[in-house]
């Protein structure tokens, strides 16, 4: 029978490998029945509350007993909103306004500032700890009514990306997608039973849906990573080695963290055999430096925005590049279509650039209660016009080479990607013009250094901005360099000119 | 000490460096900040910090790191 709902494996696998841990952060863990019983409790406990199809705010600690609440909301016929501690509070805020979820899952540590926030912001949303619902009475009976009546079409989550008006934008997927998606990628980088994950990505993105559906698919285990470990290139790979993992899925700057430091002098990740790795460009000397110390393991770019569910191209990279190569995005995982779109809406020829748009089931519903945006990035393929038929439109500019790989070539709009994030610039420079103190600002992004250039008119200083800046954008959205200016330079028709703006910059550097 | 507090400045102004004591465990610093921190212990003092030295014992508290610089100095 055809899978239509994301959890179906996870029944399975409680039942085949009870006492097998499946997600842990290194000290303690949770096993396949545990998550499965905790999943039901919350699943449970929803529907004794009358919620259902409704958004569920999950704000824990990253944690195992995290994924077993995302796993009981989508239990209950809900969908989870994952909200970070580490995501400041103007944020946050903003994302409990627009979701209006009924009910808060939350833990000892994050409860004070859920109440906070949601009196605040005069929300009519419940509060509930985690460890009060995660042995509520299981009704089985209950279960498999919500179960029965689940299409592969309904949501199970929305993870928030940068958006340019200020506003972050909540993309929703549903279970097909994810379906979809763990099936291809687990083909294409050969998890199975013995997979041990190393994760990197905060819950709060869908970077980490390569890790939890996978786990609960193949009855792998899933080591959430301390984030505090990155910091420290050798105790990090010390962690990968304590806990044999052997599957890693990380942005390109935690590992070069690794590579940079000449980590693999002092020690080397003894069990690693698959890296995937994908989100920015891998420098091609710190891939070497990889590629060398581990030749026996396989290394895949990977390339997919939120909105098309995780990942939806890959590249297997066999060799070393030459200091001038760029390692190709690759080619599009099996049931899905890239279409390179000309200004004119025409598909591109090959070799000519194009906008990538993605076509097929990864593409998700869209923005949550956001009709406007949504309408303007999923749109009708204009390849047809014989039926409705969504793709998504990047806003990437790739082409694609002789060798038949698709390669990234720019940006349409001010969208960057920064220690592994999207980022529009746009909503920086909104959130630094709200301020009083502030009269205009100009973002731009310096890829060379990798830093977040500011530069502001206003009358507040430099450390004073950047003070301020910590209570609304994440930590990663935060410019690196902030430069107080006389004036900001316009273009003709009136806009702050960022090539101005970057010269500028780079003409004192 | 005075030029390493300033560069610890001006990744988080808001901050008490001298008297933290945790920067590293407790996720003050993360791996973004120990970048650049490294890239500019090398600019400003002209020592090169390897994994080898990158570890909590070394970026905890402002005196260890200014400790680690001492010693590569001498080394140097």
């Amino acid at each position: 029978m055809m899978q239509r709902h994301v959890l179906d494996d996870l029944k399975k696998t409680a039942a085949e490998k009870p006492d097998k841990i499946a997600f842990s952060d290194g000290e303690k863990g949770l096993t396949f029945a545990e998550v499965d019983a905790v999943r039901d409790s919350i699943g449970s406990y929803l529907h004794a509350q009358g919620i259902y199809n409704k958004p569920v705010v999950v704000f824990m600690q990253k944690s195992p007993e995290e994924v077993a609440a995302f796993f009981g909301v989508i239990t209950g016929g809900c969908y989870y909103v994952p909200i970070d501690e580490e995501m400041p509070e103007g944020r946050i805020r903003l994302i409990l306004r627009h979701v209006k979820s009924p009910l808060l899952i939350c833990d000892e540590t994050t409860r004070p500032r859920a109440e906070e926030m949601v009196k605040a912001e005069e929300l009519s949303a419940d509060i509930v700890l985690y460890e009060e619902i995660r042995a509520h009475e299981i009704r089985p009976e209950t279960l498999e009514d919500i179960r029965a009546r689940a299409l592969d079409t309904d949501p199970i989550y929305i993870v928030f990306t940068s958006g340019s008006t200020g506003i972050p934008k909540g993309v929703v997927a549903c279970h097909r997608s994810v379906i979809d998606y763990v099936e291809q990628l687990s083909e294409i980088l050969a998890f199975d039973e013995n997979t041990v994950f190393g994760n990197q990505s905060p819950l709060y993105f869908d970077a980490c849906l390569k890790e939890l559906y996978p786990t609960i698919k193949f009855g792998a285990t899933t080591y959430l990573i301390p984030r505090t470990a990155f910091a420290m290139p050798t105790v990090l790979v010390e962690y990968l080695n304590t806990h044999r993992i052997n599957t890693i899925c990380w942005v390109v700057s935690a590992l070069t963290m690794i590579s940079a430091f000449n980590t693999f002098d002092v020690v080397k990740p003894v069990y690693l055999r698959t890296v995937a790795f994908g989100s920015e460009v891998f420098p091609v000397r710190q891939f070497n430096l990889w590629k060398e110390a581990l030749p026996e393991a396989t290394f895949t770019n990977l390339y997919g925005p939120t909105e098309t569910t995780g990942m939806c191209c890959y590249y297997r990279a066999e060799h070393t590049f030459a200091d001038d190569e760029v390692i190709p995005v690759g080619r599009p995982f099996p049931n899905r279509e890239i279409i390179l779109l000309k200004e004119d809406n025409t598909r591109a020829a090959a070799g000519e650039e194009g906008e990538i748009c993605i076509r097929g089931n990864a593409v998700t519903l869209g923005y949550y209660d956001d009709p406007e945006r949504t309408a303007a990035a999923f749109v009708q393929n204009p390849l047809q016009s014989l039926y409705p038929e969504t793709i998504y439109r990047t806003g990437d500019i790739g082409r694609f080479g002789e060798d038949g790989n698709l390669y990234f070539v720019s940006r349409k709009d001010y969208q960057i990607k920064h220690m592994g994030h999207r980022v529009e610039l746009g909503e920086i420079e909104v959130n630094v013009d709200l301020l009083e103190t502030v009269k205009m600002s100009a973002c731009v992004y310096d890829a060379e250094r990798k830093k977040i250039v500011l530069f502001y008119v206003g009358d507040t200083e430099e450390k004073e901005l950047l003070k301020t800046l910590k209570g609304k954008l994440p930590r990663y959205m935060l410019p690196n360099v902030i430069r107080k200016t006389e004036a900001l330079p316009f273009t003709a028709n009136g806009k702050i000119d960022r090539r101005a703006v970057m010269e500028q910059y780079q003409s004192k550097n | 000490m005075e030029e390493l507090l300033e560069i610890l400045g001006e990744l988080h102004p808001d901050v008490d460096f001298e008297n933290e004591t945790q920067l590293v465990d407790d996720g003050i610093l993360d791996s973004l900040d120990i970048v650049s921190l490294i890239g500019e212990i090398k600019r400003v003092f002209d020592v090169t910090v390897t994994a080898g030295d990158i570890i909590p014992d070394n970026f905890n508290t402002v005196q260890a790191m200014m400790a680690l610089i001492e010693r590569l100095e001498e080394e140097a």
